[in-house]
Order: C-alpha cells, then sequence, then structure tokens
C-alpha cells in the first residue's frame, strides 16, 4: 500500500498556485512560459493521482495528451517570442502594447 | 522543520505505508516544490529553465511511486530532453540569457494583490478538500488501472477508446509545426512598419540597394539575413550605409534593379522608385532556388 493520495493532490495544488504566481509576477515572457508548464506539471499529476484513486487507465492517457498539447503550445509560443524579438531587443511583457487602442 | 516532517510521515503512514515510499514522497515533493520556487525568483532565465528541470524529474519519480512508468519515462525524454532544451535554445538564440531586475514593480501593487489571491485560492483548495472528498466520481471508465503492465493498459485504451483523439494529436502537431515554421521564418521583404517608425532611410539606403543588389542575386538573398541572428546590431549598418552613399544608392539601383529583375524574372515590374524595385528582386529570388 503506497502513502494516501491527499499529499499528491496538495502537491499539486500548492505546485499550480506557484506556476500561477509566477505567471502574474514575472514580466519575461520565457519564464511566464516556464510558469505555465508548472501549472501543466501540476494537472498532470492530479491527473495521475486521480487515476490511481479511482482504478482508472483514463487519467494517464489524459496527462499523454496533456504532455503532446504541451509540447505543441510550447513550439507554437517560442516561435511567437523569437518574432517578437526579431522586431525589438527587450520583451518583457509590459512593452507588448502594439496593439493596446 | 523537522516535525513538520515528522507529523507529514506520521500522518501519510496511516495506510500502512512503507518507510521507503513515504521518503521518497517527501525528498520528491521537497525537489518538486523548491525547484517551482526557483523557477519563479530566478533572475537569469537559463537559471529558471534548469530550476524547471529539477521540477519536471520530481514530478517523474512521482509518477513512478504511482505506478505510472511509462508516463514517467515520457516526462523525462519529453518534457526534460525536447521543452527544456527548446526553451534553453530560444534563450542563447536570442540572447536574452541576462540577469532581470525583478525589482522592478511597473504596476503598483499588483504583486501582494497577486500573492494574496493566490494565498487565498490555495488556502480555499486545501481546506476544501481536507473537509470534503477529492473524488466522487464513478471508477472504471476507461479501463482498470491494475492487472496488465501500464504500457500495454495505455497502449489499449490509447487505441481503443482514445483513438480519435489520437489522431487529432497528430493533426495538432502537423499544425503546430507549420505554425513555427510560419512564425520563426523571415519574410522576404515586406515593409516593417516599426522599422519604418525608427529608420525610415533604412529601407531605402539599407544594404539591399547599395552594393548587394548590384553584385548579384546570390548575395541579396544572404543580406536580409545575417541581421536576424543579432537583433541589437541591426540598424547600425542600414544607417551606416545610408549616411555614406545615399546618392549613389538611388542613382545605381533603379538601372541594376530592373536589368537584374528583367534578367531573374520578365514578369517583374520594373518601376522607378527606388525602395519599390527593392522590394521585387527579393521576393522573387526568394523562390528561386
Amino acid at each position: 500500500m503506497t502513502i494516501n493520495p491527499d499529499w499528491y493532490l496538495a502537491l499539486s495544488v500548492v505546485l499550480f498556485a506557484i506556476g500561477a504566481l509566477g505567471v502574474l509576477v514575472r514580466r519575461n515572457v520565457l519564464v511566464m512560459f516556464m510558469c505555465v508548464e508548472l501549472m501543466l506539471n501540476a494537472a498532470n499529476l492530479s491527473f495521475v493521482t486521480f487515476a490511481r484513486m479511482l482504478h482508472d487507465i483514463g487519467g494517464q492517457v489524459l496527462v499523454f495528451f496533456v504532455l503532446v498539447v504541451a509540447a505543441a503550445e510550447v513550439v507554437v509560443g517560442l516561435g511567437i517570442v523569437v518574432a517578437i524579438f526579431r522586431r525589438r531587443t527587450n520583451a518583457t511583457a509590459d512593452d507588448l502594447h502594439l496593439m493596446k487602442g | 522543520m523537522l516535525g513538520a516532517v515528522a507529523a507529514m510521515i506520521t500522518a501519510a503512514t496511516t495506510g500502512h505505508a512503507s518507510w521507503v515510499d513515504v521518503g521518497t514522497f517527501a525528498v520528491s515533493a521537497a525537489i518538486v516544490l523548491a525547484g517551482a520556487i526557483g523557477v519563479v525568483v530566478a533572475r537569469n532565465p537559463v537559471h529558471a529553465a534548469l530550476m524547471l528541470v529539477m521540477t519536471l524529474f520530481g514530478i517523474a519519480v512521482l509518477f513512478v511511486l504511482q505506478q505510472a512508468s511509462f508516463l514517467a519515462a515520457v516526462q523525462v525524454i519529453v518534457y526534460a530532453g525536447a521543452i527544456v532544451v527548446l526553451f534553453l535554445f530560444v534563450i542563447m538564440f536570442l540572447g536574452v540569457d541576462r540577469t532581470e531586475d525583478i525589482a522592478a514593480e511597473p504596476l503598483r501593487g499588483q504583486r501582494p494583490l497577486a500573492i494574496g489571491l493566490i494565498a487565498l485560492g490555495t488556502t480555499g483548495l486545501l481546506l476544501l478538500g481536507q473537509v470534503s472528498h477529492w473524488t466522487t466520481g464513478a471508477p472504471h471508465v476507461a479501463g482498470p488501472n491494475t492487472g496488465a503492465p501500464n504500457v500495454n493498459l495505455l497502449g489499449r485504451s490509447v487505441y481503443t477508446t482514445y483513438l480519435f483523439p489520437f489522431e487529432a494529436t497528430a493533426a495538432l502537431l502537423i499544425i503546430a509545426v507549420v505554425g513555427a515554421v510560419v512564425l520563426a521564418r523571415r519574410p522576404p521583404a515586406t515593409i516593417n512598419p516599426i522599422d519604418e517608425e525608427s529608420d525610415p532611410q533604412a529601407r531605402i539606403g539599407g544594404p539591399d540597394a547599395t552594393g548587394d543588389l548590384v553584385a548579384g542575386p546570390g548575395s541579396t538573398t544572404v543580406a536580409p539575413t545575417s541581421p536576424a541572428a543579432t537583433p541589437s546590431t541591426e540598424p547600425e549598418p542600414a544607417t551606416a550605409e545610408a549616411v555614406t552613399e545615399p546618392v549613389t544608392a538611388e542613382a545605381v539601383a533603379p538601372e541594376a534593379v530592373t536589368a537584374d529583375a528583367e534578367g531573374a524574372t520578365t514578369s517583374s515590374p520594373a518601376t522607378g522608385n527606388g525602395a519599390e524595385s527593392v522590394t521585387v528582386p527579393g521576393s522573387h529570388h526568394e523562390d528561386l532556388p
């Protein structure tokens, strides 16, 4: 018997909170992407824990798809970052107000 | 600190858990949380990426602890091996691996507000999990979790129950690859509004119009890509050439450009303006092998 799943879920909550805090606080676009990855990993951990709690493989399959979507998201997001950095040298999130009305 | 750890261990061992499991979970959780905090507070993006690797490895260990061994392998290979490497590649490529002034706060009161809201939400969620049940759903929706090796179960579920999402995943990856290529590719000779605002002479008297175009079509395809690697030094050669020989650019460029354009593609319009005629052979030469 392994340890109580509640601890995994509590850890997942804390990890998600740290990731969300990083997205809100940091200004570097790349670090914000990394914090999004932290939030995705917290969701993955809770999915695996639920798969164990419910004796269902569906949670692990969902983690599989989350991994794929995260990879695609990182590829497109970093492409956008590269396209932004090509036009301006210093791209914090505050500088990207080109479409501001 | 030690008291909290001891209390956690005694609370966790109520379900007849072995000490190995509890110790592994405690160490992995500490690694995960330390890495996550490191990502948020690191000033250098490279350090943040390495802290992210630490968190991902901790998550992989927690996957192994919960009998998700295939996902642990995928976690290490895809996340730590591909995604973080992509992050590091972009950081190095853009040259942003310098420390950021983390104390600067453009929005007054935004950080305390964010911390307060996050703490409130986290506390509420943890208390909610404490007083109620985490899961109330029906078990066995997509097949049991035990009884066979993990890879067998996962593969059978992916290729039977979740076959259509799996196929859609392939389409998603193709679209992502095409989107990344389109985004990262430098457009041939489109007008850049930001560059025109900052330096209006950069395009007319730029490196396309002065010497490179006269030298031949081969050099024009090479020339626009070279400033892309170093964006910080982009305006300098353009302004330098614009200052030194603007007259020769205006005088020499139209004949050379029209001759060049007609030699390469007969359908290209030969206009008198230097700025417009520069854009035409650039876009046509892009298609040539």
